[in-house]
């Protein structure tokens, strides 16, 4: 599972900055994800990492900064060029509605519409139990509205979502802050297949023990700004969670 | 896991009505409205039965007038319900019938005639058209409001319920512009504007081929994708409730002669003298025709266009609309311009029905639409809401209004006060319901 660090990164984020209000909530961050690569993202909450993500994923514009994909420089406005760009988000919050089916939501943004342009429900939903047979063969609720699921059967169905429509960059946050344990394994087995298909994965994770076990590198922000980026497998959980707390990179890392 | 096409559902054991229900996948609150609507209709008979001594409510008469009545209020619940599923709210659409009203009277009773000559074939289309154009406008332009400088709608509909009867007042210096155009007029209903008894078999055989084409293609499409089948004894029976209904309702618009005096009228134009066994059906009215197809359209909008996905998204989390890439502050726009087009195409009804557009026009109409968008399952939480809900609402509320009238409560304070407390109750039952089924 080597990553070779070089070559063109997927994506490239360069001196990333966004203020709200006067506050620098992500300042002069630059950071890189290579194909097939896991790049955790850890810190305190605050600390400016799903900010920075969301810069990526169009939710947020950033103030200053450029962001290349594959080398070329792309703009972000809004979710929908991100989504043009092959970069597919799964929100901590799932982003979800949840008054609508596992199908509605799947699609929701890129419904299949048949030749009169009408919504072609009974393919959506039959593409639905297509992919979360791979994903949750256990699934079965496909006709309530995603109110009614578990949360874990709510997090298949936003993962469903940002893999169904062949993302290049996935970004996680916090993928498994609401599942119990057999769901985390399945999530981390479902990185581990999207990797080996050369997908790069930015993982927002506050469990630095998921992180050294699922990620090839990890970046670390404090207050805003980035405190540096190790290889997981050059450092320890105790570097990281010193880099976490105190803001130091370890010096070996360097 | 191959075989979960087939059997999505856990199995449970079921009482004989849940799993009808089942079969028949029949939504249980739209029975419970169904059930609440004929509760009211026959309570309303009984009472005049055995207190008044004649029953008046269900004769073809009163149920005519009734979808007549029901036409202008239930055209613009539709587009309530939209307004409503996205969380916001228009406390302006009385107005703009008003304002719509009264530019249309002006436009063909004053304008029009000055350019095409009075009586001109063309004065009706081009009236119609512009008052939805104008309505359309209003509704957009408050919409942009809400969506763009993020006021909220409760405020922007209650300034616009000022503004706009503010304007129909100043358009005509507080005039009552009448008649209106012979042919617009026919769009209010009346005798001359319903189909008449083939018409309204026509209408009818129309309607009947529609349902059975819905459940055959639905069946198709079902086994095309290998989901689960209804049972075949439940298809026939949505076939033969969706057919019966049709059937029924045509016999009883059928059922209702022109009054003797148009009869008369009828026949003197054609040079004869009335026959003693004149029967003339109204059938169908064009309003409740327009309603008809309004409810249709915006059904098929809401169920199976992406814009009905992204309204009810949005109504049920709008930043995961947002991040799913819909723009929703033009959807916001797009919802009030079509609100606004339905209350022009209602003032149209209404200004036509009363031959003449007056200051009145429209008023507290945005109260009737409301409660009937809520009476019939619409959340005021967002998220949650049906068409053919907020059409069965406006049928309850208006059976209410007409009802209180035809058993000698007529006196406005009476209606308000049964038309208040259903409003309260029918929320109340929707709570209760919604609290049951989680």
């Amino acid at each position: 599972m080597s990553t070779s660090n070089r070559g063109t990164p997927l994506v490239e984020l360069r001196d990333i900055s966004i203020a709200f209000g006067g506050i620098k909530a992500v300042d002069h961050v630059s950071i890189d994800l290579y194909p097939g690569e896991v790049v955790g993202l850890l810190g305190h909450n605050g600390a400016g990492k799903s900010t920075l993500i969301k810069c990526l994923s169009g939710a947020y514009q950033a103030d200053a900064g450029e962001i290349l994909i594959n080398g070329e420089k792309v703009t972000i406005t809004n979710p929908r060029d991100a989504r043009s760009q092959n970069i597919e988000t799964i929100y901590q919050t799932l982003a979800l509605a949840d008054n609508l089916d596992a199908a509605s939501n799947l699609f929701l943004g890129r419904e299949i519409v048949n030749s009169m342009g009408f919504v072609d429900e009974s393919r959506m939903e039959a593409e639905t139990r297509k992919i979360m047979g791979r994903l949750n063969p256990n699934f079965r609720k496909f006709n309530v509205p995603v109110s009614a699921l578990s949360g874990g059967q709510r997090q298949s169905v936003a993962i469903a979502r940002a893999v169904y429509f062949n993302a290049k960059i996935l970004i996680m946050d916090e993928p498994t802050a609401a599942l119990g344990p057999h769901e985390t394994q399945m999530v981390a087995e479902l990185i581990q297949e999207l990797k080996a298909q050369g997908i790069g994965i930015f993982l927002i994770e506050h469990d630095i023990h998921s992180v050294m076990k699922l990620c090839d590198r990890a970046a670390v922000m404090k207050n805003g700004q980035l405190v540096g980026t190790v290889k997981v497998d050059d450092v320890t959980d105790e570097d990281i969670l010193g880099m976490i707390i105190l803001g130091k990179k370890p010096a070996k890392a360097a | 896991m191959t075989d979960t096409s087939h059997r999505p559902q856990t199995q449970e054991k079921d009482g004989p009505i849940a799993a009808f229900l089942r079969a028949t996948e029949l939504d249980p609150r739209l029975i419970g409205m169904v059930g609440a609507l004929f509760m009211i209709w026959v309570g309303f008979h009984l009472y005049g039965v055995f207190v008044l001594g004649d029953g008046s409510f269900l004769t073809p008469r009163n149920l005519w007038n009734l979808s007549v009545q029901t036409a202008s209020i239930g055209i613009m619940a539709t587009g309530m319900v939209l307004v409503i599923i996205t969380r916001n709210i228009d406390l302006s659409v009385g107005s703009i019938v008003g304002v719509t009203g009264m530019y249309m009277g002006l436009l063909q009773v004053e304008w029009l005639p000055q350019w095409l000559g009075l009586g001109h074939p063309a004065i009706w289309v081009v009236t119609v058209i512009f008052g939805i154009a104008m309505g359309a406008l209003i509704g957009a332009f408050q919409g942009g409001l809400i969506a763009y400088l993020s006021i909220p709608s409760f405020i922007v509909t209650l300034g616009g319920l000022l503004i706009w009867r503010g304007v129909a007042f100043l358009a005509s210096d507080g005039r009552t512009i009448s008649p209106v155009d012979a042919t617009f007029q026919l769009i209010g209903g009346g005798p001359f504007g319903a189909v008449g008894a083939t018409g309204s078999w026509i209408v009818a055989a129309i309607a009947g081929a529609g349902v059975l084409w819905m459940i055959v293609n639905g069946r198709a499409n079902r086994k095309l994708h290998g989901f689960p089948l209804r049972p075949v004894w439940a298809e026939v029976f949505m076939a033969a409730l969706g057919l019966g209904l049709i059937i029924g309702a045509t016999m009883v618009v059928n059922a209702y002669p022109w009054p003797k005096g148009i009869l008369k009228q009828y026949y003197d134009a054609l040079g004869q003298e009335v026959p003693a066994d004149a029967f003339i059906s109204h059938g169908y009215a064009y309003p409740v025709l327009i309603l008809l197809v309004v409810a249709i359209g915006m059904t098929v909008l809401m169920t199976r266009t992406r814009f009905g996905r992204y309204v009810f998204a949005i109504g049920g989390n709008p930043e995961a609309a947002a991040l799913s890439g819909i723009n929703t502050r033009a959807m916001t726009v797009k919802i009030f311009a079509l609100m606004g087009a339905l209350a022009g195409l209602s003032g149209v009804i209404a200004s036509a029905r009363l031959n003449s557009a007056t200051n009145a026009l429209g008023d507290l109409d945005e109260l009737y639409v409301i409660a009937s968008a809520v009476v019939g399952g619409t959340s005021l939480a967002g998220g949650v809401g049906t068409i053919y809900g907020a059409i069965i609402g406006a049928l309850v509320l208006v059976s209410l209004q007409t009802g209180m009238v035809l058993i000698g409560f007529g006196d406005g304070s009476y209606r308000k006060i049964v038309i208040g407390a259903a409003l309260v109750l029918a929320v109340y039952l929707d709570i209760l319901y919604r609290k049951r089924i989680k």
